[in-house]
């Protein structure tokens, strides 16, 4: 097999226009990356240099003072615990009906006329302002009702609900056929293979998926701004009264006049920032968890 | 034989249906086997296709396939690409019913019972006849969870009998001694022909009357190939095992009778649909093929 011609190969990098391009698409991944990475890292920078001076056990658990205060009085313990209630609740409601929708999609009754509707809903609610929401919960529930937690959990619910079923769906498309049909052939139900296959295989993915559209949900205001109103102190029973939220909060403090009342704006914009961060950690940790099995 | 035969008619009814209406009166039908030269024949045919067409949407996939296949016996189905065989196979548990827009025509008589019948379960169908796949398809789950998902689908929860199936089922397809030490590892950390032996056990596991495998090695090495084709030898007194295979050494080597599939071209409708040009013994398939067609393909003039 040897060479007899005596011809010799060039194996170097080509030169010219090839290589010109090759620099250029490489030049301009750089620089998009870091014109995606300047304005997070300013949001953060900024964030944690106004926010964290305010930041003690007193401000994440005091009840909420008048917006004359100094910064040294009060904080915002209401609305962290407002902010856990509703989208708790919004959780409880829109995550499981989310995957359940999926699961009919996908598995079920997704190429019928009714799956794709559904679908097709999905996608348009997606759309829907998050404002437009709140006012839809206004206009059905706290005209006829009352302002309270649940009212807002309602709107979060709906706003999470069209995230949660296409985040589930990508995920179960995922899942390869060859590994249903494993198991229908040992005899499963289409129930059985669901659960027992189609949802383990999936379930890192739909966890984080669903983590994601819980930390969204946190950061809504305008869903709120007509369904719960603010309080100063604390309401446990979202079901009845007016509540709050770290995000109404920042909303009507940040827009005052009182520099105390704009730092405890900064500290409650700190502390959702942890807040959504940790449950992004958390749907890293629960995909790297649940994913053992899959490779 | 009587007592088995009754069994696996009523048990491929729905629950709902107690009674089996088709039970006694057509035992005599399933023929016994015109063979040309008067072989003793080992078993009973386990299926019996009548004029079997298979449609995917309006596309004519196979047309009219007629054949016995017998107990005990491994049949292999050969022919070029696109002919049908896998879609026949697929048929013979029902499998095709999850693919959208396939139908049978014609009539598939399992043991006796219309595979296609009115009150048959898909489900109870393919408890009873298992299928291998093409490729590898472990569960993402544990080395043991996957040889017990079947089982435990049918009800048995007792560890200590779980434990003796999944020894027992991964004994026969030969791969205990490699996994033993590991069943808790994942059953996608195994290599290729591991993998196909793990899915083979997991089958196995069932306890089925009947084993599909569609092209079983077609993702495997020669060694794995021969430890799977010498696994089929072994369980072949216990079970009834149709092969789908591209293979045609593998077909003399592990089979009693092959069915040689082939692709007929309608020039005028510019349609073609998989046909049955030959079936017999495996050793006059392909000594004495009848076909010229199939004396063409397996002395490798085409395809």
């Amino acid at each position: 097999m040897a060479v007899t011609t005596g011809q010799q190969f060039n194996l170097r990098e080509a030169k010219g226009w090839r290589r010109t391009k090759n620099r250029i698409a490489t030049t301009l991944m750089y620089v998009a990356f870091v014109l995606v990475v300047i304005p997070l890292v300013f949001v953060l920078i900024t964030v944690v240099a106004r926010g964290i001076g305010i930041i003690s056990w007193q401000f994440l658990t005091a009840d909420i003072p008048p917006q004359v205060a100094p910064a040294s009085e009060g904080g915002i313990g209401p609305a962290i615990l407002g902010t856990f209630l509703i989208v708790g609740l919004a959780t409880v409601m829109a995550v499981p009906l989310g995957i359940l929708g999926a699961i009919y999609l996908n598995e079920y009754g997704g190429r019928g006329v009714l799956g794709r509707l559904i679908g097709f809903m999905a996608d348009v609610m997606t759309g829907v302002p998050s404002i437009v929401m709140g006012l839809f919960i206004f206009s059905i529930w706290v005209l006829k009702f009352q302002f309270s937690g649940f009212a807002g959990a309602l709107a979060l619910g709906c706003l999470m609900l069209p995230v949660v079923i296409r985040s589930t769906d990508e995920m179960l498309k995922l899942v390869p056929n060859p590994l249903r049909e494993g198991s229908y052939a040992l005899g499963a139900t289409k129930a059985r293979v669901t659960v027992t296959v189609v949802l383990p295989a999936a379930i890192g993915g739909i966890v984080s998926g669903a983590l994601l559209a819980i930390a969204r949900a946190a950061g809504e205001t305008a869903p709120l701004l007509f369904t719960i109103l603010t309080v100063t102190s604390p309401n446990p029973n979202p079901f009845s009264g007016p509540n709050t939220s770290i995000p109404s909060q920042i909303f009507s403090n940040a827009t005052s006049s009182f520099t105390g009342a704009q730092a405890r704006a900064w500290g409650a914009s700190l502390t959702l920032v942890v807040i959504a961060f940790a449950f992004m950690l958390a749907a890293r940790f629960v995909t790297a968890r649940f994913t053992r099995y899959s490779r | 034989m009587e007592q088995p035969e009754q069994e696996s008619v009523t048990s491929l009814q729905q629950p709902e249906t107690a009674a089996p209406p088709q039970a006694a009166p057509p035992q005599a039908a399933p023929a016994p086997a015109p063979e040309r030269e008067g072989y003793s024949e080992p078993g009973s045919p386990v299926f019996d296709a009548e004029k079997v067409s298979c449609y995917y949407g309006s596309f004519r996939a196979v047309t009219d396939v007629s054949l016995s296949i017998y107990e005990n016996e491994i049949t292999a189905f050969i022919g070029p690409s696109g002919c049908g065989k896998t879609t026949v196979l697929r048929t013979l548990n029902r499998m095709n019913d999850l693919v959208n827009g396939a139908r049978v025509e014609g009539d598939i008589r399992y043991r006796g019972a219309s595979l296609y019948g009115r009150d048959v379960s898909p489900i109870a169908v393919r408890r009873r006849i298992g299928m291998v796949f093409q490729k590898p398809n472990p569960f993402p789950k544990s080395i043991y969870d996957n040889v017990a998902y079947g089982p435990r689908i049918n009800g048995e929860h007792n560890k200590k009998r779980l434990d003796e199936i999944v020894e027992r089922s991964l004994r026969q397809a030969a791969l205990w001694e490699e996994v033993k030490n590991r069943l808790k590892a994942s059953g996608l950390g195994l290599s290729g022909g591991q993998a196909q032996r793990l899915c083979i056990a997991r089958t196995l596991a069932v306890e089925p009357d009947v084993v599909l495998m569609d092209e079983p090695c077609s993702a495997l090495d020669p060694i794995a190939t021969a430890a799977i084709e010498d696994l089929m030898r072994d369980i072949k007194s216990r079970y009834t095992i149709v092969i789908v295979t591209h293979n045609m050494q593998q077909a003399t080597r592990v089979s009693d009778r092959t069915a040689f599939f082939s692709v007929l071209r309608n020039e005028e409708s510019d349609t073609r649909t998989g046909v049955l040009v030959e079936y017999g013994r495996t050793q006059q398939i392909f000594e004495d093929p009848q076909d010229s067609r199939t004396e063409a393909y397996v002395t490798g003039q085409m395809g």
